[in-house]
């Protein structure tokens, strides 16, 4: 026992005394939080609308008056057909357009449907989603004020019964873009990708470091239990990784108001999960090399170039080719993205992710019973 | 004559259809200092591997300290010490915290590694580096603390696997002292290396070829069986026929020097 803390300080120690490298590990994830969050802005204010109306009615000029008073939108072009918006999208002078069908307001008055088309420009993504989200409910309002749940109403002359609320049925479609991810917040990757750089990449370099050095030699001579060794040199990883989870949260929160709906020892329970995993993978990677540098060149491409690509992360697994999408199961990152956008961004616990939870801890078997096996098998 | 503490009976490893190791026997006594020597690929590591419990034998049994090596490593590794070849200190430790690690790994109290590191750091006169990282520290030193720390427990035999290649003559002889230091204390020692003069050092010594011991003596008993002038003159004629093997012109060629 007193030779496992013993290896358990001299790792810190390692970790400690290279500045550079600790560095790297805290201050990278903080950097990112930013980096994304501004890149994926989540407040949407001023977006410049263009409106399509072949045949302006009191029931169009009500909606635009509404975007107009929303605050959000700026009308910047009104139009009679979807063709001449098409220049302003290409621009991006126009980022969302809404477009009337003709005969608006008598068909709301009728016994048919109104239809109403969204058109937003989803180059990226998660600005699509806010976007489309913000109009569609600025016409839900409407439409709300329009059909009082008491009783009849009169607008503009004409008799509305209570018992036939007015119907707009609003279309949505993405320009660009059009299969975006709508929950594709990056918190939640960004997680997976810190613990990716961390566990496997740090524990594949620091444990392909012994064997250039041929100090693991020295320790796989001594009386230490091969899971000693490995223990006393992953543990350490594995807080660096915890305080880096923690710190990546706390960021988002404060800086960024991402929410955390779901509990949050859940989260960090499942991020230790992810962490083993991870920390696994970074063991075989360091069993099969036995140089630094190829320990780092197939760790960043055998682990982390698949958590950034294939995870959800970035690109939604849905809207990948079959194939990828089958390979992306196999991906650690790609489980644990769903966890963590479950518990942070709907709040859900176990009871909903209780299949995922199952398919890493799986993986954590499998891949550490894997580890202790390859590191062992050097003694035979 | 004092106990035998290696013994190894018709040692033997195949890696596939390759023997690296084939069929060796020999004898170490306490307190010797045991030269094992031969040529690089001659089966040395492989011999020494299977010796500290980091591999085990096709064939054959080999006892250490008292203990089998194939079926008692645990008991083996916690009776023995080790330096690698390779520089074996945490380069980015200070003297100390090296002492302490290994002190811990091998199971020693507090109280005593303290004591130890206080001996260790007078001995080798270390003490105003003491807590100054070993990457600062000249090779020589490090060497000099490497094997120190591999003796930080005791162990009733130490092995160095070619602990003096890439040092200066100088740091060569005062390692030496060291060894003969650690011998006198009743420290045995086995030690590779393939610098024929250091083998004039050693109490014995074992020339291994192509993955069989040879000979084995004293130097004395060795240069006089082979009517050599020097271990280097023993070596050479020993090696000769293996490296021929492969073609007559190639032994043809070979300089006079001997293998390096």
């Amino acid at each position: 026992m007193t030779a496992l803390i013993g290896l358990l300080r001299k790792e810190w120690f390692h970790i400690l005394r290279d500045r550079r490298t600790l560095a790297v590990l805290l201050g990278l994830p903080a950097i990112q939080v930013v980096l994304f969050g501004y890149a994926i802005r989540t407040d949407v204010n001023d977006v410049r609308l263009g409106i399509v109306d072949p045949s302006p009615d009191h029931a169009t000029l009500a909606l635009r008056d509404r975007f107009a008073a929303s605050g959000v939108f700026r009308i910047v072009a009104t139009v009679p057909r979807l063709a001449d918006l098409d220049a302003l999208f290409q621009t991006g002078d126009v980022q969302q357009a809404v477009v009337f069908e003709p005969g608006f307001a008598s068909r709301l008055a009728g016994s048919t449907p109104a239809s109403l088309l969204v058109l937003s420009d989803a180059t990226e993504p998660n600005t699509g989603s806010l976007l489309q989200a913000y109009a569609l409910s600025v016409v839900e309002q409407y439409q709300r004020d329009l059909s009082p749940p008491m009783s009849s109403v009169r607008v503009q002359g004409r008799a509305w019964r209570a018992d036939r609320p007015a119907v707009i049925v609003p279309q949505t479609r993405m320009r660009f873009n059009p299969t975006r991810e709508s929950s594709n917040l990056f918190v939640p990757g960004l997680m997976a990708f810190v613990l990716t750089i961390i566990s496997s990449l740090m524990t594949a370099i620091s444990l392909t470091r012994e064997k250039e050095t041929g100090t693991m030699e020295t320790l796989l001579v001594s009386p230490l239990r091969p899971w000693a060794i490995i223990v006393g040199k992953v543990a350490p990883y594995l807080v660096v990784g915890f305080a880096s989870v923690v710190g990546v949260l706390v960021e988002a929160r404060l800086v960024f108001g991402v929410p955390l709906r779901g509990s949050v020892l859940l989260l960090l329970g499942e991020g230790a999960l992810y962490i083993l995993v991870s920390l696994a993978l970074g063991i075989l990677v360091s069993a099969s090399t036995s140089s630094q540098r190829v320990a780092m060149v197939v760790a960043l491409l055998g682990t982390m170039l698949p958590n950034v690509l294939l995870s959800g992360f970035v690109f939604p697994v849905e809207s990948m080719p079959a194939p990828l999408q089958v390979i992306a199961n196999v991906v650690p990152g790609r489980w644990f993205v769903l966890i963590a956008r479950g518990i942070m961004l709907k709040g859900i616990g176990l009871e909903y992710l209780w299949r995922e939870t199952l398919i890493l801890a799986a993986m954590a078997a499998v891949l550490l019973v894997a580890s202790t096996r390859s590191f062992k098998e050097r003694l035979v | 004559m004092s106990a035998v503490v290696i013994e190894a009976k018709g040692l033997t490893r195949a890696f596939g259809a390759f023997v690296a190791v084939d069929r060796i026997s020999f004898d170490v006594r306490a307190g010797e200092v045991f030269g094992f020597l031969g040529a690089n690929g001659a089966g040395k590591t492989t011999a020494i591997r299977m010796l500290i419990g980091l591999l085990s034998p096709s064939s054959g049994t080999a006892r250490v300290a008292g203990h089998d090596v194939g079926t008692e490593s645990e008991a083996v590794k916690r009776r023995i010490g080790y330096m690698s070849q390779r520089f074996s200190l945490y380069e980015d430790l200070t003297p100390r915290e090296n002492i302490r690690l290994y002190g811990g790994i091998y199971g020693l109290s507090g109280p005593q590694i303290r004591e130890r590191t206080g001996q260790v750091l007078t001995r080798l006169g270390l003490e105003a580096v003491a807590d100054q990282r070993v990457q600062r520290l000249p090779l020589g030193w490090r060497q000099k603390l490497a094997f120190s720390v591999a003796l930080v427990h005791q162990p009733q035999i130490v092995f160095l696997d070619e602990p003096t290649s890439g040092v200066d003559p100088i740091t060569r002889r005062q390692f030496w002292e060291l060894i003969y230091e650690a011998a006198a204390g009743g420290t045995t020692v086995f030690v590779t290396t393939h610098y024929m003069d250091e083998a004039e050092y050693c109490d014995r010594v074992s020339i291994m070829v192509a993955g069989r011991i040879d000979a084995i003596g004293t130097p004395g008993e060795l240069k006089q069986q082979f009517g050599a002038p020097s271990i280097d003159d023993v070596f050479v004629q020993l090696a000769r026929p293996a490296a021929s093997s492969g073609g007559q012109a190639h032994a043809a060629a070979a300089p006079p020097g001997g293998p390096s």
